[in-house]
């Protein structure tokens, strides 16, 4: 057992000079690991001059689980549930930004179809992150009702989750090559519904937030994060976009047949915790027009790619054909190789962009695997941006962040 | 104003005064490997060149290949040029004896945790780096995980034979 004394002084350093004689005077107060308003386990240790901020220390890693340690160890299908775990509210994004990096290496073209389908279930995705950030945030305001009407409209997402791929927060959706199955017709008539009943109770819920008073004046002005700032500390996604720059890699590097769609991308002008806001409400309007737009073009054909060495046969013809039972049989076992090659390949994730660096040598499973994690990279200029803030208002920016602790720990 | 891979190869020639130790193209993305002093003058003219503009930090991780005798542990860096969607790569490999590496920290804030988790990961140092400790990890641990000679399995067992379940 190591003696607690020895343990560095983790403000060494970084107390400021003029503070320095009243360091006694200050408060070190621990925020989280396990705090009901950091939504997550990581810890922020403040040095506090009564309500204020003076400084702080990140430490985060409670919830590691070594994922880029397991993925050297598994073939590829089997990877795809580890990535579910990263950003745990917005899975399928994961999910479908993994299987294209191996489509990327593979060399396999996926049909539009199951482009479509992906786009559908990306963007539904993206709604149950930003509602779940926006609803949150506004308890963290003292706003709860906001945050039980969403929460009603984010169950019907799930709902819809459950009958593309069968389950509903990890959901190991889509296939190497593909989608595991078909657009079912409940699938269909349930994103109607939605599509028909959510936007007016998202009205309602802007309704509640958008131009209210108090909101206004706990959010307006705090946590200002400037363009500079944002790319210098690697920001991407709505927090980057909120500061006022317009890069989303859905429209400067188009997957899975973005370029189809017309929507646009909403920006900041202060970067303030209420243009993060702004910006996610508007984001899920345009989400919404995406997921109207692939319903209505949604092309017929295959909705897996003719890929039987990666995409799983259907289990009938296991049973009455020889050749599936051999790829089957190969593919569940992993005595399929992938090819040579180095690939990075990324995706607009809720939180901004989530990237895939796979490198394979030739074996069942990658030599190297290394996702480029939004929430990680930004989360380190929090205590940056949370010094000489008010406590409480240190806690809504955190919220308007949206820092995953899935995401930030991989 | 876009520009092509051939533009920035030849940019990056000139600024080191020589042949890079090797270049490669997967899927379009031009990817170079430098010897480490070269690294940190090279991205502060790639990030203030006026038309190459690459401002933005994507990503930086290890690399562990224990074949390359002398050069097992990489650091991989990835700069994006947003005003033309240019994407490039950086390697540098050092020997696991004496694994330093310049810090980025002194172009790019975001490197500051990348660098930490890399550290944590890969045992390689960061030279010049501000706070260079563990992060991911507990502080106490002494090995470096993401090697490849750190087993994923707990070595008590022998239950898995290795050439039926192993890599």
């Amino acid at each position: 057992m190591q003696n607690l004394a020895s343990f560095p002084n983790p403000f060494n350093g970084i107390i400021p000079a003029e503070k320095e004689e009243f360091v006694n005077d200050l408060t070190t107060l621990n925020l989280g690991p396990t705090h009901p308003a950091t939504h997550g386990v990581f810890q922020n240790i403040l040095q506090m001059d009564g309500e204020k901020i003076i400084s702080g220390v990140s430490t985060i890693g409670y919830i590691h689980r070594a994922f880029e340690k397991i993925a050297e160890h598994r073939p590829f299908y089997q990877i795809t549930p580890l990535t579910d775990r990263l950003n745990y509210c917005s899975s399928p994004i994961n999910n479908m930004g993994w299987h294209m990096t191996v489509e990327k290496l593979l060399g396999v073209t996926v049909p539009k179809r199951a482009e479509y389908i992906r786009v559908i279930a990306m963007e539904l995705a993206r709604i149950a992150d930003h509602l779940i950030c926006n609803s949150i945030l506004g308890v963290d305001s003292g706003a709860f009702t906001g945050f039980l009407y969403v929460f009603q409209e984010r169950e019907k997402i799930y709902d819809i989750y459950e009958e593309i791929c069968g389950s509903r927060l990890t959901t190991n959706m889509g296939r190497v090559g593909g989608m595991e199955r078909d657009l079912s017709d409940v699938a269909i008539a349930k994103l109607k519904k939605f599509l028909k009943e959510f936007p007016p109770v998202y009205k309602e819920f802007e309704a509640l937030f958008n131009r209210n008073r108090i909101f206004m004046d706990r959010v307006i002005d705090v946590g200002v994060l400037s363009k500079e700032m944002a790319m210098d500390y690697g920001f991407t996604g709505p927090n980057l976009r909120a500061a006022g720059i317009d890069y989303d890699v859905r429209v400067m590097n188009p997957y899975s047949s973005y370029e189809d769609f017309q929507f646009d991308i909403p920006i900041g002008e202060n970067g303030d915790t209420y243009d993060r806001f702004m910006v996610r409400n508007e984001e899920i309007w345009q989400s919404l027009r995406i997921i109207q737009q692939a319903l209505d073009n949604l092309p017929e054909g295959p909705y897996h790619a003719d890929a039987p060495h990666y995409y799983l046969p259907e289990k009938q013809d296991v049973y009455t054909k020889m050749e599936a039972l051999i790829y089957h049989f190969k593919i569940v076992m992993g005595e399929i190789d992938a090819p040579v090659g180095e690939v990075y390949h990324a995706v607009e994730g809720g939180n901004g962009e989530l990237g895939y660096y796979l490198i394979s040598d030739g074996g069942r499973a990658p030599a190297r695997l290394h996702f480029r994690r939004p929430c990680f990279i930004f989360y380190q200029a929090y205590t940056e941006m949370a010094k000489g803030m008010l406590l409480s208002d240190a806690i809504l920016v955190m919220s308007s962040m949206n820092v995953i602790a899935g995401e930030l720990d991989a | 104003m876009p520009f092509s891979n051939e533009e920035v190869l030849q940019f990056i020639r000139e600024n080191i005064g020589g042949e890079p130790v090797s270049v490669s193209e997967p899927h379009d993305f031009l990817t170079v490997e430098l010897n480490p002093d070269q690294l940190l003058p090279l991205v502060g003219a790639l990030k203030s060149h006026p038309q190459f503009q690459f401002t933005f930090m994507t990503d930086l991780c290890g690399l562990h290949i224990p074949e390359q005798a002398g050069k097992e542990l990489g650091v991989v860096y990835m700069f994006h040029s947003w005003s033309s969607n240019t994407k490039i790569r950086l390697k540098v490999f050092v020997p696991v004896a004496s694994p330093l590496v310049p810090s980025m920290t002194a172009h790019f804030n975001s490197a500051n945790w990348m660098e930490r988790e890399t550290y944590d990961f890969y045992g390689i140092i960061f030279d010049g780096h501000p706070n260079l400790k563990r992060i991911l990890n507990v502080d106490d641990m002494d090995y470096f995980p993401m090697r490849k000679e750190y087993p994923l399995e707990d070595q008590i067992r022998n239950d898995k034979v290795d050439s039926m379940f192993g890599r």
